[in-house]
């Protein structure tokens, strides 16, 4: 059963066509280790027969020459995607028992490419949060801890912490201030949040509408590109979709980056940041340069605008398209003699606490009287920040952070909302930017804990981005796989 | 304009809980009253920037918005459309009376 | 009493002097399209409830708005009949607020940047008096879906089939000044609507809708406070709501009291408006852009294409009626009102007199059609008969009362007027000798008033004339029996 798990996505991939593994095999192998792991809390929905029965289908395209690209592979899906008939509840007590009848773009593009699905997994509520620790469901924990559980990180907490535990294969997450990275390094393993608009957001639930951004969550940066080519396209459906088609990522993985211009942003490297991180985030470049390319240093002035624009903009939007859960035609309603009543009720109910807290910033800023100095601020600084990104990648091909300013911390340690926040401050400006990012597994702190870096690369240079982020993965060759994983 | 300054205080809470549709009890609105203003305070270093000749950045896509053709291509789905809902009758969404 | 007599059009007299009524459009106009705005859903119902409803229109988690090229195109037609401005970019926003026929939470509507910006149209107040009336802005938006209140005591019932129908909403200036010019300014607007196929302008239907904004104030003195009526489906009703609203506001200033601005339901039952309950919560729609979508650009390339696409508007045919067939520009509005009144006017008036004509299908045939409930589109005298039954009044073959009696037997047997003169003997006797036998005979049979009529008394003059049409059945050609009338009253 371990060889199983050992295998990763591009390695199980391989062994499915050419049939020395079935994926029947392979999902029960998954299946076990969900039950091992249960304890981590990272699924929310265990779909164990809708699984095998795709295994079976797979199994046979596989007979018949007919697979595609993810045949066979068995994988998690963070609960704000959509699944047809598989219940959808964004980790949120007021979709409680919302069964969608409809797929996600994204999921189907999985489906239609031969992928497994194991089952739901667990994140923050609404994708509202940095460490897990606001699902209506309880806490992931990061198979990483030691004496004390410890945060996944978040909000694709259950998707990290299910590919970390060997409890998928692969995961998909949603990224919308750093909610694929900041997990992804935690976890100890790769997150990539692509160009806004390259993965479709149609059945996706929808946080903030214009940072919310598909990814996946890997064991490799090969898996992540394998996911990527097939979650990515283009949909008529999404108007903010966009119509560049991305060339195959895996053609990209081993290019030689010589003379690659690597920019490394004083503003990140402040402050509050950990030593352990520093000292990986210097190895990383050295590794890079020793890879051949070129280190530059670069400034992004506005950088520390960053978070206070992203917590005017997305509670913002998340105000507005979280307005819908007003229990009349799905989700959780509680009953009462008017209309209103019914409403604050239910909502009052079925979010919450950093959910509701979050609606109440977004109303504030855009109420009357308020708009002009905080929404309208926060769009004019958000320009001056993509304007940074625009003009440094003028001079530099990609640019390389830390992922997080700590490694991952004590589930209810941070109580405080403000310095959770503090979590998202390396990975929230390319996403206020649109820019593509991934997160790579670099090494352990002291603690014995992964740190993470982060790789950006311009808009839609996902090909770029993968190649270079797979050379630091070769040079940090960090394969641990932590206790708390299915053996 | 955009002199940032304000504090938050429980009956401008409620007031924003009314406008949301939000129930919040009592023991906890002060608690969230503080919150609020911790965030507001923490957002409102966005004063020292300068934005006096910027335009204010709504999408980041380069795109312009893509025209859909005038088809009927959707609805006559009355069973899905009502199948999540808490109480339907004979084919509607039921709610509390609303008197206009 | 007489008083009141000297007051124009949208003045009140009240205890305290005259006040002046200041009136301000939002027509909201249902798109001719066949999808809806933002969703592939059909745009017609009367279906089961919820049929026309997509699960981007029930607002399922994660669906997302898709913009209809069709009303896109509608709406800059409607700009450009409107002389208005077209913006090449403008941008759609999220009007947040809780209903329960509005399932996102939110309207999509444009704000701050519509697709259409000022413009102006002229307006036909009476035969003599137009006014020009100011187009504030046109947007694009979203409809509501249906609530229905009265199926049960303690539930309301709702259906989406509405919800996400595109809605054209075009805002006037305050420019309006009286009930009249409203009403005659919606039938303008609709007129519009319906020649350049935007929107099929049907009122009961709810395709087209108003909510007035009115206020009182002096005679040029500033604005007033306003209250808005909401949602008025006739132009009755938006006549009869405005006049009783500002009624109502001079009532409240007489008396001491201040207008407070609100939203206000127009009951039909008792002609009065009342306060909306629903709405009494202060509004904060908390607009912003919706990130959902793009702002909607396109190039003046495009809009000249579409500008290609318009038929003559109807001002334009005015002036062309006017100019062509010599009619009066009351009458001209009027045929212009509606394309099937113009076309029916240029093929009835062809090669005969215009004016009278247009008199005949305004007065004549409008009048019997709507006696009958008839349209003109199937109205039984074809544009060809009337313009028939003109030639034969012209050409003095029948007089005007013959016609009418003729007009009444075409509207049964839709038969043509010749055949029908034909067959009744009704042709006017226009023979000298023959209406100087009955001017002879009336004269001998009236001595008495022969006398005083040569007297002095002149107005006996006309009962001579009724006496031999009388003898005639009404065919004798009456400018002859006054002209031989004249001659031998000596
Ligand atoms: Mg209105
Ligand atoms: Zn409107």
């Amino acid at each position: 059963m371990s060889d199983f798990l050992k295998l990763d996505l591009l390695g199980a991939s391989i062994a499915l066509k050419n049939k020395e593994i079935s994926s029947v095999e392979l999902t029960n192998a998954y299946i076990n280790a969900i039950e091992k792991t249960s304890s981590l809390g990272a699924y929310l929905d265990v779909q164990a027969d809708y699984a095998l029965e795709m295994a079976n289908r797979s199994d046979k395209k596989i007979q018949q020459g007919t697979a595609g690209p993810l045949e066979g592979i068995p994988i998690g899906v963070k609960d704000m995607f959509c699944t047809k008939n598989i219940k959808t509840t964004a980790s949120s007590k007021i979709l409680e028992n919302f069964y969608p009848t409809y797929e996600s773009t994204v999921t189907q593009n999985l489906w239609n490419d031969g992928a497994v699905m194991l089952g739901k997994l667990s994140c923050d509520e609404f994708a509202m949060g940095s460490s897990n620790e606001t699902a209506a469901k309880g806490n992931v924990i990061n198979p990483w801890s030691k004496t004390n559980p410890m945060s996944p990180g978040g909000s694709s907490g259950g998707s990290a912490a299910a590919v970390a535990a060997r409890s998928a294969l692969a995961a998909t997450g949603t990224d919308t201030g750093g909610s694929i990275r900041q997990p992804a390094a935690f976890c100890g393993i790769t997150g990539l949040k692509p160009t806004y608009g390259r993965c479709s957001r149609w059945g996706i639930v929808a946080f903030s509408s214009s940072l919310d951004q598909a990814g996946p969550l890997t064991r490799t940066v090969s898996d992540a590109a394998l996911m990527l080519n097939s979650m990515a396209g283009y949909d008529v459906k999404d108007s903010t979709s966009a119509n560049i088609s991305m060339p195959d990522l895996m053609t990209y993985l081993d290019n030689s980056i010589k003379g690659k211009k690597i920019g490394i942003p004083k503003e990140y490297t402040q402050d509050g940041i950990s030593q352990d991180i520093m000292k990986f985030y210097e190895s990383s470049i050295n590794w890079l340069k020793d890879s051949g390319a070129e280190i530059v240093p670069v400034s992004l002035p506005h950088t520390k605008y960053a978070l206070p624009v992203y917590y005017i903009i997305a509670p913002a939007e998340a105000s507005s398209n979280l307005a819908r859960y007003d229990g009349v035609r799905y989700g959780a309603r509680n009953e009462a003699a008017t209309l209103d009543e019914m409403y604050e009720l239910t909502r009052g109910n079925g979010f919450g606490d950093e959910v509701k807290r979050r609606i109440m910033i977004g109303t504030y800023v855009l109420s009357s009287g308020y708009y002009d100095a905080y929404y309208l601020k926060a769009q004019k600084v958000r320009r001056l920040i993509k304007e940074d990104f625009e003009n440094v990648f003028k001079n530099v091909d990609y640019l390389l952070t830390p992922s997080t300013p700590t490694t991952a911390f004590e589930l209810g340690q941070k109580q405080d909302p403000l310095t959770m926040y503090l979590n998202d401050i390396f990975t929230v400006p390319a996403s206020l930017a649109g820019v593509p990012g991934i997160s790579i597994p670099v090494g352990l702190d002291s603690s014995g804990l992964p740190v993470g870096v982060q790789l950006i690369a311009n808009s839609f240079d996902e090909p770029g981005l993968i190649n270079v982020a797979r050379t630091l993965e070769k040079c940090a060759d960090f394969n641990l796989i932590p206790d708390g994983a299915a053996k | 304009m955009s002199s940032i300054k304000s504090i938050v205080d429980i009956p401008t809470v409620n007031k924003i809980a009314r406008l949301a549709r939000l129930e919040i009890l009592e023991k906890n609105k002060q608690n969230l009253t503080n919150d609020l203003n911790n965030i507001l305070e923490f957002v409102a270093q966005l004063n020292e920037v300068d934005t006096s000749n910027v335009e204010p950045l709504a999408s980041v896509t380069g795109h312009k918005l893509p025209l859909r053709n005038d088809e009927v291509t959707d609805g006559n789905i009355g069973e899905l459309v009502l199948q999540n809902a808490p109480e339907t009758s004979s084919g509607f969404f039921v709610v509390p009376k609303v008197i206009e | 009493m007489t008083e009141t007599l000297n007051l124009k059009p949208g003045q009140i007299k009240g205890t305290s002097g005259i006040w002046e009524m200041v009136i301000g459009l939002e027509i909201h106009a249902q798109i001719s399209s066949k999808s809806k705005l933002f969703s592939g859903a059909s745009a017609s119902f009367g279906s089961d409830a919820n049929s026309s409803v997509s699960l981007v229109d029930a607002a399922m988690p994660g669906m997302l708005p898709v913009i209809n090229k069709f009303c896109v195109e509608q709406a800059v037609k409607t700009g450009l009949a409107l002389n208005a401005k077209i913006n090449n970019i403008s941008v759609f926003d999220r009007k947040n607020y809780f209903y329960a026929d509005l399932p996102q939470g939110y309207q999509i509507s444009q704000f701050t940047k519509p697709i259409v910006g000022e413009g102006e149209i002229i307006i036909d107040l009476d035969s003599e008096n137009q006014t020009v009336v100011g187009i504030e802005r046109l947007h694009l938006e979203q409809d509501a879906g249906k609530s229905l209140h009265d199926q049960h005591p303690t539930k309301s019932f709702i259906d989406l089939n509405r919800t996400g129908v595109a809605l054209m909403e075009i805002v006037s200036k305050p420019d309006i000044r009286s009930p009249q010019e409203a009403g005659a300014y919606v039938k303008k607007i609709r007129s519009i609507l319906r020649y350049i196929g935007a929107c099929d302008g049907n009122m009961e239907e709810g395709s087209l809708r108003a909510d007035c904004n009115v206020s009182v104030r002096r005679p040029g003195d500033e604005f007033g406070t306003r209250c808005e009526i909401k949602n008025l489906n006739s132009i009755r009703f938006i006549i009869q709501a405005i006049q009783s609203e500002a009624e109502r506001q001079v009532d409240i200033i007489e008396s001491g009291g201040k207008i407070n601005q609100e939203t206000r339901l127009f009951d039909t039952s008792t002609g009065e408006t009342r306060s909306m309950r629903s709405k009494e919560d202060a509004h904060d729609y908390r607009y912003f852009p919706d990130p959902d979508l793009l702002p909607l650009e396109f190039s003046n390339e495009w809009v000249a294409e579409i500008k290609e696409t318009l038929p003559e508007l109807p001002d334009s045919l005015k002036k062309r009626l006017i100019k062509d067939f010599g009619i009066t520009p009351y009458d001209a509005s009027v045929l212009v009102e509606e394309k099937e009144y113009t076309d029916f006017y240029i093929k009835a008036a062809n090669g005969v007199d215009g004016k009278l004509t247009a008199n005949w299908m305004i007065t004549e045939l409008f009048g019997a059609l709507k006696k009958e409930n008839l349209t003109l589109e199937n109205s039984p005298v074809s544009p060809e008969n009337l313009g028939k039954l003109v030639g034969l009044i012209s050409k003095g073959i029948i007089s005007g009362k013959i016609a009418k009696d003729v007009f009444s037997e075409m509207m049964i047997s839709k038969k043509s007027p010749a055949e029908i003169v034909r067959e009744k003997g009704l042709e006017q006797v226009s023979d000298d000798k023959e209406i100087l036998k009955l001017i002879d005979k009336v004269i001998l049979e009236n001595q008495e008033k022969v006398k005083d009529y040569l007297g002095g008394k002149d107005k006996l003059f006309g009962f001579f004339v009724g006496q031999v049409m009388k003898l005639s059945q009404g065919k004798a050609n009456p400018g002859l029996v006054n002209k031989l009338l004249k001659e031998n009253l000596k």
